[in-house]
């Protein structure tokens, strides 16, 4: 038993270790922090040395899904179904106050943190924060990444609750708007 | 900052616009160069086309369209028609009031197809009826959202009941 014990520990460690430094993140930018974001992608503060800078613009390809940004009422299915496309294992940052706790909009328009929609593992506040805080997030994520114990097992199995009626997300919306939509004579041609 | 004391409040269009609107044209100030003129709900689709389509002044593109909520000021709101000439290089405001009951105006997306979306918005924002509209319906909030959020009586952190008490 204790010989299995030692080798599953140090099969975790490993399996931390390799997936702390191999975070792909999905930028999933809608507002003013996304500024910030570019400035910590960038050569100057260069996430790339802590393995996870290489954004990938699909949900399929990435593990580390960074919410940048003002979430409002009429994205938070996006952001929810962007969260199910991903595969496990999948980490989520709340990057802003916004995301955290939906800052000062305290108003009809805003989701009053994103922790309402997705799960959250790091939370980063400030408005928004400095490069530094977000390093400093991005290590205590790979810190809690390196802790985990689940080996290679699926990390998360709960499924989230439905979304109320106003979230409800509408696969087919897009299509209905393009075919129902009323258009004016002669405005086929720019479609 | 610009400087501001430099811009006479000088009438430039007033007199051309009062010449051929007449008795239509309620009220109008000029502030700093900005001339308005105001006009009851009624004639706004008549007066824009007249604006629209007089060579001298010659006001082809309507810039914006908006609503101001007054309260407890009556009539309660307002709503602003901002119009430009690009070839003369002038602009006029044109202001509707409406009253808070059933408040409603006929809709200019008959004279320019822009105003359908703003009309949209007032719509969603205000709660005005654009009488007229080919397809009012919320453009910002979503369908079953309550009430009309820039409407000043709308509580600045009323949470709507599809969305529950935390959001
Ligand atoms: S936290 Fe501040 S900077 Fe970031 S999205 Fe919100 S308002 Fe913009």
């Amino acid at each position: 038993m204790g010989v299995l014990n030692a080798f599953t520990s140090k099969t975790d460690a490993l399996i931390g270790w390799g997936r702390k430094y191999s975070l792909f993140n999905y930028p999933f930018v809608t507002a003013c922090c996304g500024m910030e974001f570019m400035a910590l992608a960038g050569a100057h503060y260069d996430l790339d040395r802590f393995g996870a800078a290489f954004p990938r613009f699909t949900p399929r390809q990435s593990d580390l899904l960074m919410v940048v940004g003002t979430v409002s009422h009429k994205i938070a299915p996006v952001l929810r179904r962007i969260y199910e496309q991903m595969t496990e294992p999948k980490w989520v940052v709340a990057f802003g106050v916004c995301t955290c706790t939906g800052g000062f909009y305290d108003n009809y328009a805003t989701v009053q943190g994103i922790d309402t929609i997705v799960p959250v593992d790091v939370y980063i506040p400030g408005c928004p924060p400095r490069p530094e805080m977000v390093l400093d997030g991005i290590m205590k994520l790979q810190e809690k990444i390196q802790q985990e114990k689940a080996g290679l097992l699926v990390r998360r199995t709960e499924v989230l609750p439905e979304l109320p009626v106003p979230y409800t997300n509408r696969p087919d919306f897009a299509r209905a708007i393009a075919e129902n939509a009323p258009r004016r004579p002669g405005a086929e041609g720019g479609r | 900052m610009p400087n501001t004391t430099a811009l006479p409040s000088v009438e430039r269009l007033l007199p051309q616009v009062r010449e051929l609107l007449g008795p239509k044209v309620l009220a109008s100030h000029c502030h700093r160069g900005d001339e308005t003129i105001l006009v009851a709900p009624g004639e706004i689709v008549s007066v824009l086309a007249a604006l629209r389509d007089d060579k001298g002044l010659d006001f082809d593109t309507l810039m914006d369209l908006c609503a101001v909520d007054h309260l407890p000021r009556r009539p309660r709101f307002e709503v602003v028609y901002h119009l430009v000439s690009l070839a003369k290089r002038q602009r006029l405001r044109v202001k509707v009031p409406v009253e808070e009951k059933s408040p409603s105006v006929p809709t200019v997306s008959g004279l320019w197809p822009g105003a359908d979306w703003f009309e949209r918005e007032a719509w969603d924002m205000y709660g005005i009826v654009f009488e007229g509209h080919p397809d009012l319906r919320r453009l910002l909030m979503y369908e079953q959202f309550e009430g009309h959020p820039l409407r000043r009586d709308y509580p600045v952190n009323r949470r709507q009941p599809l969305i529950g008490p935390r959001n």
